[in-house]
């Protein structure tokens, strides 16, 4: 079974919803990543995203993509979140999960890839440009071991969302709005009402909200229609002034708090 | 040969696909059946004809070069005039295709990329032709460079925005305009303006420029009663070039040459020359060749010429690389400008400098013709919006 799948699932049956902390590898700052990452783990956060950097990050908006330059100019690339990936992994037992765009990974090429996210005990792996028919011929059972995970949104039909569900491993990404990530300000009873749809949908796998989630309040009114959520440009944007890292941390003991 | 590229999957050989978030996936099949159902459909063709016919001033001429033939004193040379289309670029060509489409599928607002702005202009034109609601994304270095362009755009009452993220070019003004269609793909159409991106684009754009090569095809009949042994055109995407090379693929005779941008030249790394020194990636929904570093990052790329700067190509032409159907070749920055002024003082055409690229060429490939032999080059534009660049670079106030 999953071990992502696992996590989601005892904190489900404590009655609470799991809790996904993006992190961009290597941001804000190169050689205090680590600590971090396991602070935020400390904070509550019960998976970590790391966010491999870069140059053309499509599907983010400017508070991530801003973070990813950074990241890139910090001389951050795949291998050395590979890098993280490890050295968080020997301070704490969380699900570590990348999420990358897919050019690097090819780049590196797929079997070393996978062998080195095995051998550095990487769960999961989220690829926002890698849609359902390029995930099937890409992925065929060489991850084993690793899940990928796939993401449904709000233009998924229930057709789609049922075969995404077929497919994907680890538990559903589902993104919350039409758009690139980033804070929203509000959210819409079109919102509301696709993200009910979309948990009756997914029958399969268990589903994590992402996209816009920025409050506890966000959280408590997603609650009745996920089993966990994930919270990524906030914490990012957090970062972006706190120096100590506490307010940060702040965030998502509240966050967590809220699940 | 048979040639029937792309499959079902969108796939020319290993390249192509649809490499593009979930969101996107509904419409691009959504314009996938739109495509399949109109593109035989005689309404459609009759009213997309009308427009080239009588809009977008088709079909253009071909032109012969007789001086420019006399100077190299080899084989004889016929330019293909998509300087004088509509807005001064073959770009129309696609536009007109994709706004009937859009208008069919009920979309209220389009968007586009821009590199030199000739594709923002041809967007900006059939949106003001037709009432929509337009906006184009540019480069901040690119809206700098080709700033007539963008006056041009905002007379055509759309709105442009600069792109300042990344390298500020086309592959950051694209890297936008996908934001802008996952927010808004429910009402608007973005009209792609090369052979790139997620299918069904480098075919569909593709399939309405082909109307270049099938009128070429059918000039050089008439006026020489066989075909040409060389075809020449420049390839940033590559949507001139595809567009002309598309109807000879399957006369093997045919050589088929595109010239990318060499930039300060391909032994240093500012260039765009994508096809002859990229390896296999995936960059704006599509998988083909890439200038990357060691890490798969894209790499920062350098042409004069602002719709030749991009690190990527049309998926098609990766195939066609590699099935050694058409040949590659690159010429630098000062071999387009010179080639400009050549074309200019031996045939009063101006051409731009993603044109010029494919007439500096010539440099390379007429020595090597025979005099029995004929070279078509694509002249894709003309160069009006080039000369402030060429005025800076030749150092005239």
């Amino acid at each position: 079974m999953s071990y992502i799948r696992e996590t989601i699932e005892r904190e489900n049956e404590n009655g609470k919803k799991a809790l996904a902390v993006y992190l961009t590898a290597g941001y804000p700052h190169k050689d205090s990543f680590v600590d971090l990452a396991c602070g935020a783990i400390e904070a509550g956060a019960d998976i970590i995203e790391l966010g491999v950097p870069f140059s053309d990050p499509l599907a983010d908006g400017p508070v991530i993509q801003e973070s990813s330059y950074a990241a890139l100019k910090n001389g951050i690339n795949l291998h050395q979140t590979l890098v993280y990936a490890k050295e968080i992994k020997k301070r704490f037992p969380n699900p570590i999960i990348l999420m990358g765009y897919l050019n690097p990974i090819i780049k590196m090429g797929v079997e070393k890839f996978i062998s080195e996210a095995r051998e550095r005990s990487v769960d999961g792996l989220i690829i926002p440009d890698l849609p359902l028919e390029e995930h099937v011929k890409l992925i065929d059972n060489r991850f084993d071991g690793i899940d990928v995970t796939l993401l449904t949104t709000p233009t998924s039909s229930k057709e789609r969302i049922g075969r995404i569900d077929e497919a994907s491993q680890g538990f559903i990404y589902c993104v919350s709005v039409v758009g690139t990530t980033g804070v929203r300000s509000r959210f819409s009873d079109d919102t509301m009402a696709n993200l009910k749809r979309t948990y009756e949908a997914v029958k399969r796998n268990k589903m994590m909200i992402g996209f816009g989630i920025s409050n506890g309040d966000d959280v408590k009114r997603f609650s009745p229609f996920c089993d966990g959520v994930i919270v990524g440009s906030a914490i990012i944007k957090s970062l972006q002034k706190d120096k100590s890292n506490k307010t940060t941390f702040e965030l998502i003991a509240n966050l967590k708090s809220a699940c | 040969m048979k040639y029937n590229y792309p499959n079902e999957e969108g796939r020319f050989g290993k390249y192509g696909g649809k490499y593009v978030p979930e969101t996107l996936m509904t419409a691009l099949y959504e314009l996938e059946n739109a495509y399949e159902k109109y593109k035989n459909d005689p309404e459609f063709l009759s009213e997309l004809h009308e427009l080239q016919t009588d809009y977008n001033n088709r079909p253009t001429p071909l032109t012969y070069s007789d001086r420019l033939t006399k100077l190299y004193g080899k084989a004889k040379i016929y330019l293909k005039r998509e300087d004088l289309a509509h807005t001064g670029s073959h770009k129309l060509n696609n536009t007109l295709g994709q706004i009937l489409l859009a208008i069919r599928l009920g979309k209220k607002r389009i968007i586009a990329e821009t590199g030199a702005g000739q594709h923002g202009v041809a967007t900006a034109t059939v949106c003001a032709k037709f009432g929509l609601e337009c906006v184009v994304f540019m480069g901040a270095v690119d809206a700098q460079r080709q700033r007539l362009n963008v006056f041009r755009m905002h007379m055509l009452g759309a709105k442009v925005v600069e792109v300042q993220s990344g390298s500020k070019t086309l592959k950051d003004a694209t890297n936008e305009a996908i934001r802008d269609w996952v927010a808004n793909v429910n009402d608007t159409h973005y009209i792609i303006g090369s052979v790139m991106g997620p299918h069904p684009y480098p075919m569909m754009v593709r399939d309405f420029q082909s109307i270049i090569g099938i009128e070429t095809k059918e000039q050089i009949l008439r006026k020489e009663n066989k075909l040409p042994d060389y075809i020449v055109a420049c390839v940033g995407g590559g949507s001139n070039a595809m567009g002309i090379f598309y109807p000879f693929i399957e006369d093997e005779s045919v050589k088929l040459i595109g010239v990318e941008a060499g930039g300060y030249g391909i032994d240093t790394n500012m260039h765009s020359a994508t096809l002859t020194l990229g390896e296999e990636g995936i960059l704006h929904g599509m998988s083909t060749y890439l200038l990357q570093d060691e890490n798969g990052q894209v790499a920062d790329v350098h042409s004069i010429s602002a719709g030749l700067d991009y690190p990527g190509v049309g998926p098609e032409h990766s195939l066609l690389k590699d099935l050694k159907r058409a040949e590659y070749k690159a010429v630098t920055d000062d071999e387009a400008l010179k080639a400009t002024k050549t074309l200019s003082e031996y045939e009063g055409i101006l051409p731009a400098l993603e044109s010029a690229h494919a007439v500096a060429y010539l440099e390379y490939l007429m020595p090597a013709t025979k005099k029995d032999e004929i070279v078509i080059v694509n002249i894709s534009g003309r160069g009006d919006k080039d000369l402030n660049t060429i005025m800076n670079k030749f150092g005239i106030e």
